[in-house]
């Protein structure tokens, strides 16, 4: 008897947590704007993306409920509709990220989805979104298969840019920099991510300054941390210009283990998301780093009513400055809000999800970076420029900066519909618009 | 030559923080027959305790730079201590008697339990504890060159290795820890206080894998996961040597540091495979590993 106690008791116990945790997933309709919003909130991506997206969120969705955005953005919620946020974990891979989104449509009853950083979610994602039909707007994830392998989206929207177009805008700085660029080397982790960025940009560098030479291509593994024999390599090889497209912890460990070494000393580095540490690298990053920001975003971004309001907003509950994700999330919110406000439902009431994918499409919206332009991909993926920089940290001040700051515009780095970013860099950037 | 000497000191350096990572889970493995999953998680919580406490120590910006050292040293030490004693005393030390697989299980279980609870206590933000890299210098080798506190790794992994050799084979503690290897049942018998020992085994076990944390913390971006990523590792160099051999362990870490180097100098293409290429083969020859030995199975 006692043994079958013991046994029940802990079961029971299970059953009535998950009975509990499962409460608010069968909550009724309470009219508000429901919004599920995937990020990183564990693994890796969470520290660097993740977290300071989710930030960028909170900020954004507090104010808008308050009403305390500039315009455009007055009107309070979204259409005069008070935001309800869903927030789940994008850790744990593209199947269980479907099983997610599944849930998010259909028991939640969100009424948008905004979220998705990796890759390969965006791509496990997209056609589920369009079977749903739920409008879902990816804020981050970079592939150019997006919307390659999805030729008619109705449902799916990117406000983030094309992971080409880091690479592009990446090779056309160095050659306007006027740099010593006679071979390059590679470092990147050993996954799509940086492959594809890989091929990008040495097909780019090679159409802007042909015959530069490869030195020596490095694919450490994912988080592997440690770079010593990587950095070695690459100091042997000589090479003028050193690229990578290393994101997060990996990014920072190999800043700080390469300046040690001296590294930098003697040649450029371009890191394509090296924005995300501006404020981490402190003096252990050499002035003139060449970073990235993947857009206008972070400290890329354009001055103006909304970008301050974010930044003084972000600072004032986090007490650091917003990095690019916080930014791009910001955007896919605005944009969301844009769409369904341009819908011309009453405001107060929530438009048709058909009405808002197709108020969507095409639309040109106002953005903490600045206008965004809804096209490319028949009106589905945003048109941005991009910018880099040179590092510049005052020890004095504790500051950290960005000299020597260029900017590209959308027509410039990013390939036009019909072709895709391979094949446009390949044939040498044809109708590009490069002022 | 260049190429030559950077695959040497890079493989050195390699292998000696491989070693580091690799001994705790080793002298678990040697005397409790542990294959602890949960080493990592040890490792992790190494790494945040010592960057925690370096990057408050630089925030205050008043002390001495090098006692950051030593702080490593403090955090690692009471990091590790605390959570041996609590995980063996309050959950292993009631699983003694169960089959080798299952405490594989059940340390999995840990692993998973440790990993959110380092994320509850020290949030998911990286952090960044430089300072006592950067301030040991450097040094130039021809034209390479490299960190001293890498080339100072190198000095911390002979002094552990040394010392653990020495405490298992030149002391009256080690002779009895090496009868509880050789034989539980008999050392029972022959008044050998086992519990005490495996206590005792199991907190220098943590201990080691949190220093290990705390030494590299400087040199790396301390965020969640990063104890999952050197588990793989750590066990990958432990099979190559053969478990629970304290001298397979340092062989293995050679083997697998230098086989490294040499594939990201000569043949970068391969450096995620040539691991685990290394840990294959060794195996195909001998399952038991290098320094493993074939032990008769009680029926």
């Amino acid at each position: 008897m006692r043994r079958t106690t013991s046994r029940i008791v802990p079961t029971a116990v299970a059953l009535a947590a998950s009975l509990a945790f499962a409460a608010p997933a069968l909550a009724a309709d309470n009219g508000k704007f429901r919004i599920g919003v995937v990020t990183f909130l564990s693994g890796g991506a969470a520290g660097p993306f993740g977290v300071p997206s989710l930030n960028g969120a909170k900020v954004l969705v507090d104010a808008l409920n308050e009403g305390k955005l500039p315009a455009p953005y007055n009107l309070k919620g979204i259409n005069g509709v008070e935001i309800e946020t869903v927030i789940v974990d994008e850790n744990g891979g593209a199947t269980k990220q479907v099983e997610e989104f599944r849930n998010l449509a259909e028991r939640h009853k969100v009424d948008a989805v905004i979220g998705y950083i990796s890759s390969g979610d965006c791509l496990a994602i997209a056609p589920v979104a369009e079977e749903l039909k739920m409008p879902t707007v990816f804020f981050d994830c970079g592939t150019s298969r997006l919307f390659e392998e999805n030729k008619a989206p109705t449902y799916v929207f990117r406000t983030g840019l094309d992971a080409a177009i880091d690479n592009i805008g990446a090779a056309r700085y160095l050659v306007d920099s006027g740099r010593k660029l006679d071979s390059v080397a590679s470092i990147q982790q050993n996954y799509a991510w940086g492959h594809d960025s890989w091929a990008d940009f040495s097909a780019a560098i090679q159409q802007l300054k042909p015959g530069v030479k490869v030195a020596t291509e490095q694919l450490p593994k994912l988080f592997q941390g440690q770079y010593g024999a990587e950095i070695s390599a690459i100091s042997v090889s000589r090479p003028d210009v050193i690229h990578s497209s290393f994101w997060g912890g990996d990014m920072e460990a190999l800043v700080l283990q390469g300046a040690a070494r001296g590294l930098f000393d003697k040649r450029a580095a371009v890191l394509t998301c090296g924005e995300s540490a501006l404020d981490r690298f402190k003096g252990q990053a050499p002035n003139g780093l060449i970073l990235g920001a993947r857009g206008p975003f972070g400290a890329f971004a354009p001055q103006n009513p909304l970008s301050d309001w974010f930044r003084t907003a972000y600072r004032g509950k986090n007490e650091i400055e917003p990095t690019y994700p916080a930014f791009k999330m910001a955007q896919a919110i605005l944009g969301l809000k844009a769409a369904v406000e341009k819908t011309g439902a009453k405001p107060g009431t929530i438009p048709a999800k058909e009405a808002v994918a197709k108020s969507f499409k095409g639309l040109n919206f106002e953005s903490v970076s600045g206008t965004v332009q809804m096209a490319r991909a028949g009106g589905h993926q945003a048109l941005q420029g991009i910018a880099y920089g040179e590092y510049s940290f005052d020890a004095k001040s504790g500051k950290a900066t960005l000299a020597n700051v260029r900017h590209y515009s959308g027509e410039c780095v990013t390939p036009p519909d019909g072709t895709t970013a391979a094949a446009w860099i390949k044939a040498g950037f044809p109708g590009a618009q490069c002022k | 030559m260049t190429t030559l000497y950077a695959i040497l000191i890079d493989g050195m350096i390699y292998a000696s923080w491989l070693f580091l990572v690799a001994a705790g889970l080793t002298v678990i493995y040697g005397v409790m027959r542990i294959l602890n999953m949960a080493h990592g998680s040890f490792y992790s919580i190494g790494a945040y305790s010592g960057a925690s406490l370096v990057g408050w120590y630089f925030a205050g910006g008043d002390g001495a730079p090098y006692w950051s050292y030593l702080l490593l040293l403090g955090a690692a030490l009471a990091a590790g201590l605390f959570i041996g004693l609590l995980v063996e005393q309050g959950l292993l030390q009631f699983m003694y008697k169960r089959d080798e697989i299952l405490m594989v299980i059940i340390t999995y279980a840990l692993l998973l339990i440790l990993e959110d609870a380092t994320k509850l206590i020290f949030g998911v933000d990286p952090y960044f504890t430089y300072q006592p890299y950067s301030l040991l210098g450097r040094s130039s080798f021809g034209e390479l060159t490299f960190a001293n506190y890498d080339l100072a790794l190198i000095a911390v992994s002979v002094l552990i290795g040394a010392a653990c050799w020495l405490v298992l084979n030149r002391t009256n503690r080690g002779k009895v820890l090496r009868a509880v290897i050789q034989d539980r049942e008999i050392a029972v018998a022959m008044g050998v206080n086992v519990k005490l020992m495996f206590a005792a085994t199991f907190v220098v076990g943590t201990t080691l894998g949190a220093l290990a944390g705390a030494l590299t913390a400087p040199a790396i971006s301390v965020s969640p996961g990063i104890g999952v990523e050197v588990i793989v590792l750590a066990f990958a160099v432990v099979v190559v040597g053969g478990l629970g051999s304290i001298e397979g362990a340092i062989v293995g870490a050679l083997l697998v540091g230098l086989t490294r180097s040499v594939a990201v100098h000569l043949a970068p293409q391969i450096e995620l495979f040539v691991i685990y290429g290394v840990m294959s083969l060794v195996l195909a020859v001998r399952p038991q590993g290098l320094f493993g030995r074939n032990l008769a199975r009680k029926i």
